[in-house]
């Protein structure tokens, strides 16, 4: 079976930032996202998922490398100053890549 | 003498629980439905109300309250700045957090004054929608400035269709259209459960205070004096509001809780995004682990008597 080479990236971050972050993956090229409610511990704290204001997502983004190293560049500068935000990339292997 | 709300024990017991770490968490998904109910009810009653007797709201009442929505941030930022010398966008994003409302106090004001058979305005609803939003504007042009960078028509969206603000007046719409006898099939749901629906709401807000009070050592006395000195403050304010508007010595009570009550849904939110670099813990440590305890303990019964002494 024929597999193509993809780059996954995961972001960890405030919940608040959701709606702000799905504006900046349709500029940014992104076609298709899959986000999740997380709760964890980190630079900032313990972060809970069960009180939204407090909570945190993990967004997962399957695409180009170029797009995911696009999405990077613009988090880096835009967020990690002032928000809870990690972000790490995978390489992935997909069957249809057109789709990504 | 009435004995003790047992909704407040359900928030102690929140506190305690919350401290000793016991195995206690409601989900994410219950605390949504709850303060849903919630709203939603409060509107409901609201619209009910109006409904029954025609008397519009004032217009000098509308200003009035506007105005110590927009009034209150400046002395907050004043007093954070220069007492608390904290940073501009901390003093900043406090004076928006105390100069917007909380729902959850506001619920437990009207259900104090419902035990006591106290009235008050049934237009009280509306007074939460008008004092939800313009501290925010101020508490934002406070750490900005007239100039500065901020997405204006994105954050005036999130704030007017934020969450509590459709849910108030939709109840508020749906309670006016279908009258007393119309709502009589709902009534049971959300006005008879109203109590309950507070007490899961009220244990919940023990839990996530008690996960802020370890917070309040970090930030030290300032955050504390602050958390109840600014309440105080505010219901002065809103007390003497009340009753220059000429209000009811229940709706003064109302205004005055309103007036003291601090943000911890609409504000943490807004700020997050328009200042980030405001420290959020600060602001919804002395809202939440603070001034929502305070005012619902000791304040409403206060304000209380501050609106009798007032109206004397």
């Amino acid at each position: 079976m024929e597999q193509f080479n993809r780059r996954l990236l995961t972001i960890v971050t405030e919940a608040v930032l959701e709606r702000e972050l799905i504006a900046e993956f349709d500029a940014l090229g992104v076609r298709g996202y899959t986000i999740t409610d997380a709760r964890g511990r980190g630079g900032r704290g313990t972060r809970k998922s069960d009180w939204a204001q407090e909570g945190n997502i993990r967004v997962e983004i399957v695409c180009e490398p170029s797009v995911a190293d696009r999405v990077a560049a613009r988090l880096r500068e835009r967020y990690y100053d002032h928000y809870a935000m990690i972000l790490f990339m995978h390489d992935v292997s997909v069957l249809r890549p057109d789709k990504f | 003498m009435p004995t003790i709300d047992p909704v407040i024990l359900f928030f102690v017991m929140g506190i305690v629980a919350g401290l000793a770490r016991a195995d206690l968490r409601l989900p994410g998904a219950i605390y949504e439905f709850v303060s849903t109910v919630l709203l939603l009810a409060i509107g409901l009653k609201g619209g009910v109300e109006l409904a029954r007797d025609t008397g519009g709201m004032p217009l000098l009442e509308l200003a009035g309250v506007m105005a110590i929505g927009l009034a209150l941030p400046l002395p907050a930022f004043l007093i954070a700045r220069h007492v608390g010398r904290l940073p501009r966008a901390d003093a900043a994003s406090l004076a928006a957090h105390y100069g917007s409302v909380s729902v959850g106090t506001f619920a437990v004001v009207i259900g104090y004054l419902a035990a006591r058979g106290i009235d008050y305005e049934a237009r009280a609803p509306v007074w939460v929608v008008l004092l939800e939003v313009p501290a925010i504007l101020v508490g934002i042009l406070l750490a900005r400035g007239l100039a500065g960078d901020v997405a204006w028509r994105k954050l005036a969206h999130e704030l007017l269709l934020g969450r509590s603000i459709v849910l108030l007046i939709g109840g508020l719409a749906i309670g006016w259209a279908s009258g007393p006898e119309g709502t009589a099939s709902i009534q049971p749901f959300f006005f008879g459960l109203f109590k309950g629906i507070l007490s899961l709401f009220l244990l919940e807000m023990g839990l996530i205070a008690a996960s802020h009070l370890p917070t309040l050592r970090r930030h030290g006395f300032f955050i504390v004096a602050f958390g109840i000195v600014m309440p105080l403050l505010g219901a002065c304010a809103g007390a003497l509001l009340g009753r220059a508007l000429g209000l009811s010595t229940g709706g003064v009570t109302v205004l005055a809780t309103l007036a003291a009550s601090a943000s911890y849904i609409a504000a943490p939110a807004a700020m997050r995004t328009a200042v980030p670099e405001a420290n959020p813990a600060l602001s919804l440590t002395a809202s939440l682990a603070v001034t929502f305890p305070f005012n619902i303990i000791v304040g409403i019964p206060l304000y209380e008597r501050l609106a009798i002494a007032l109206q004397g």
